[in-house]
């Protein structure tokens, strides 16, 4: 008998270690499509980030460290040299080489709807040196290249399984990642399961990974709660304190990437003929009213950093000196009187509807009240605040950014005349040179003197008023152990560990 | 009865073109471009954006977008979603299937809650247990579904770990699991409709029992349970089942805000990220499954009141 239930106790004993171990991951939005040259959501790249290994990735310091690439040399300013991992394979067996580097960026070069070809424009061609080595030349010198190869566009994808598959690569997606794609069912789950020939298989601890869209913060802190995910990422500041208490759970924080700020319509149809859209002084006023600390406390729990420039503290072009507060009333009111505008002068103020900026909006509203301003808050669904803001329909937009780990990518799209995401439509020669300028050196004290120049010219036109950095929030299981908190907010799956 | 059958069935298709006219018109009036929001970080660029508008027809007039996409649905084809990029046919036989078993449960709680509260109510008439159901009524169609599915949440998965707090595993995978994960989620959903169904239940039975026959039927001698059953329920269930089949319209749409609680991937959820999206193929899609489902419901309550009723079956 007693040896009976010895075995019966061996055998539970082996088929719990022989069960498959799976990491459960909430995600704050469902994402869009499952293919890197088409994508666009901030979640999916956090599922390429099981999915597909890149040319490169970020450390904690933020620093470019080889992944599919091993090492780079610049032979001249717009000649980078790849040398590539040798005994990669992709999902579907296909061998990763220069072959497949040379096709996939020229994918997100040409394919129709690319959302990399923005990101990569600079490159002029790809030549294969050999199969471990990779040549890409650039039409220019830019700076920002290597990083963006740390994200979407550094995804490289097998030719022959892509090129089968055409237009419905993201129904069933094939890299080169630790993890291969199992399934997926819009707005429930994705199914990841481990990679048996992933080149970096010592550091891959789970055998499955599922990742669930849940947009509401109470539903994911719930779940989190009632341990049925092991890790969320975006948790609210609101939502720490329930998450700490829980000893089942711990909470890790990295500064974020991204920025939240207020646009100003300075020349993007009638509407920018505002009173405070045609005048800087009654911008420099409108900030000067603002506590971007105490905006931060009230809403955020003081978890988020007042900030007054779209780059993070934790980018090495990060401007110390300037200076985030305090409020100054008396400055305001004076820069009000010098504008000759009589007050109340009525500002509106358009704002995304969900949680976090409408009660930003409030805090800012009360506090601009003092100063002179009468803010009138637009609550707009957030696709009709985006159409708005494009069409020109605001005086001035609550808006943030995800950020890029090149200032660049926070800098360029929004501040240079005449490209993507400039609303306000803002023409300065000094700012477009200086952002040129920064993207043709790669040395950071120099860089770091061109945008001090542009961040001088935009301190006094304020285009953009920028309020704080937000924190990366993630509330993981006690238990899960090499969780690695970079700042671009991506779960790294490798290292990941569930302990006893 | 056949030809009647016959013509409710032939009014399914005109009904079907109406609501596919005014749902193609009606998201049109919604604010924000969808090209704007496909764009994503390129929405400043009017080349963009105007390759997205040629790629998906919305640089047609919309009479020209309507038969393109009429015409598709005709041959089967409900189009692509816009966001994801999987066909909406898929979509919709993923979610149909979820959204159904969550009605079916719903309103089966909802049965099984409203109408015995109903009668006990109307046989209590302004005692005791009469006030006990009314009140039970008045809660269950206060209480918002969201409150009530993040208090079911925190109590029965956090604080007592019963149930899983969220997600889906359906009947075929696991159907202890997906009784498990679908229970909490019927039952906030079932909750508002019980109440409907209690009120409703207990004003046809008062009616009822001050009629005639249940008079007579008391006189006979009958035992009062068999009154109240077979003679009085059966008849004041008539009203009942209509309103059954217009809260089950109802538990389609409803169990939008159940499903964002829960992260249940249905319908419901479905169609408010498609809004939220701008997918528009996707919207359409599911507005003329839900109305086709909402007719056959409709049609079915007709038939059923033949069955109840046998008075009507000669007409």
């Amino acid at each position: 008998m007693r040896r009976t239930l010895l075995a019966v106790a061996c055998l539970l004993t082996f088929s719990a270690a022989a069960q498959a171990q799976t990491l459960r991951i909430a995600l704050r939005e469902d994402l869009d499509v499952l293919d890197p040259t088409l994508a666009r959501s901030y979640v999916g790249r956090i599922v390429f980030a099981g999915l597909c290994d890149k040319l490169f990735d970020l450390n904690e310091k933020l620093e470019i460290v080889p992944q599919l690439a091993t090492s780079y040399e610049w032979t001249d300013p717009t000649t980078l040299v790849l040398h590539l991992r040798q005994g990669v394979t992709f999902h579907n067996g296909e061998t990763f080489d220069a072959e497949a580097v040379k096709f996939t960026l020229e994918r997100h070069l040409t394919m129709q709807g690319s959302f990399r070809r923005s990101e990569i424009s600079s490159i002029d061609h790809v030549d294969v040196v050999d199969p471990a080595t990779v040549r890409i030349v650039l039409k220019s010198p830019s700076s920002p290249f290597l990083a963006q190869l740390t994200d979407r566009a550094g995804i490289i994808l097998p030719p022959k399984a892509t090129a089968a598959a055409g237009k419905d690569f993201t129904q069933h997606p094939v890299c080169s990642g630790p993890f291969q794609f199992g399934e997926r069912v819009a707005q429930d789950r994705i199914v990841l399961d481990k990679f048996p020939g992933y080149w970096d298989a010592k550091n891959i601890h789970f055998d499955k990974v599922v990742y669930r869209p849940m947009p509401d913060s109470a539903v994911l802190t719930a779940n989190l709660l009632a341990g049925s995910i092991d890790l969320a990422e975006r948790v609210l500041p609101t939502d720490v304190a329930a998450v700490k208490a829980n000893a089942k759970l711990r909470i890790v924080t990295s500064p974020a990437l991204g920025y939240q700020g207020i646009t100003f319509n300075i020349a993007n149809g009638e509407r920018s003929k505002a009173p405070i859209d045609q005048s800087p002084l009654l911008r420099q006023a409108f900030e000067a009213a603002i506590d971007r600390q105490a905006l931060v406390d009230v809403v955020y729990a003081g978890m988020y950093q007042p900030n007054a420039q779209a780059v993070s503290p934790a980018s090495p072009y990060y401007m110390a000196d300037i200076p985030t507060g305090p409020r100054d009333l008396a400055k305001a009111r004076a820069l009000i009187k010098q504008s000759g505008v009589p007050t109340p002068i009525t500002v509106t103020m358009n704002v995304p509807n969900t949680a976090g900026p409408a009660q930003e909006a409030e805090v800012i509203q009360a506090m601009v009240r003092e100063a002179g301003f009468d803010l009138k808050i637009n609550l707009i669904e957030f696709a009709s605040s985006l159409s708005a803001a494009t069409q020109g329909n605001f005086e001035t937009y609550l808006i943030g950014w995800s950020g890029r780990a090149d200032p660049d990518g926070n800098l360029y799209a929004f501040m240079r005349s005449n490209v993507g995401q400039n609303d306000a439509h803002y023409s300065n020669a000094v700012v477009d040179d200086m952002l040129d300028k920064a993207r043709g050196v790669s040395d950071v004290a120099t860089r770091r003197g061109f945008y001090a120049k542009m961040w001088q010219q935009e301190r006094a036109d304020m285009p953009l008023l920028y309020l704080y950095t937000p924190v990366n929030i993630v509330g993981i299981s006690a238990k899960l152990t090499g969780f690695r908190p970079v700042p671009d907010g991506m779960i790294r799956l490798q290292g990941l560990e569930m302990g006893k | 009865m056949k030809s009647h059958l016959g013509s409710r069935l032939a009014q399914i298709v005109p009904t079907l073109l109406l609501v596919s006219v005014l749902v193609f018109c009606l998201q049109q009036l919604m604010p924000g471009d969808p090209a704007v929001v496909l764009a994503g970080e390129e929405r400043g660029d009017p080349q963009v954006l105007a390759q997205i508008r040629a790629e998906l027809w919305l640089d047609r007039s919309l009479p020209v977008q309507y038969l393109h996409w009429i015409g598709n649905v005709l041959r089967g084809n409900l189009g692509q979603s816009w966001h994801i990029r999987q066909p909406v046919a898929q979509l919709i036989a993923e979610k149909l299937p979820v959204t159904l078993q969550l009605g079916a449960m719903a309103f089966v709680i909802a049965v099984a809650i409203g109408v015995p509260m109903g009668v006990i109510a109307a046989v209590h008439r302004n005692r005791f247990w009469d006030y006990v159901a009314n009140a039970i009524g008045l809660a269950g169609l206060s209480t918002p579904t969201f409150w009530l599915g993040i208090m079911l949440i925190l109590l029965l998965s956090v604080d007592l770990g019963w149930l899983p707090p969220s997600g889906y595993v359906s009947l075929t995978e696991d159907w202890v699991q997906s009784l498990a994960t679908t229970i909490m989620p019927a039952f906030v959903l079932g909750n508002a409709i019980a109440a409907i169904l209690m009120r409703h239940t207990r004003s046809a039975m008062l009616t009822a029992l001050d009629q005639d026959y249940v008079r007579t039927a008391r006189a006979k001698g009958l035992t009062e349970w068999r009154v109240l059953i077979w003679h009085a329920l059966r008849n004041a269930l008539m009203p009942v089942i209509t309103l059954g089949a217009l809260e089950l319209g109802t538990l389609l749409s409803g169990a939008v805000l159940t499903e964002q609680v829960f992260s249940i991937p249905g319908f419901g959820k479905m169609v408010v990220d498609a809004v939220f999206n701008r997918d528009y193929p996707v919207v359409q899609g599911v507005v003329l499954v839900t109305a086709f489902l909402y007719v056959v419901l409709n049609l079915l309550a007709d038939m059923l009141y033949v069955i109840v009723n046998p008075r009507l079956r000669g007409s």
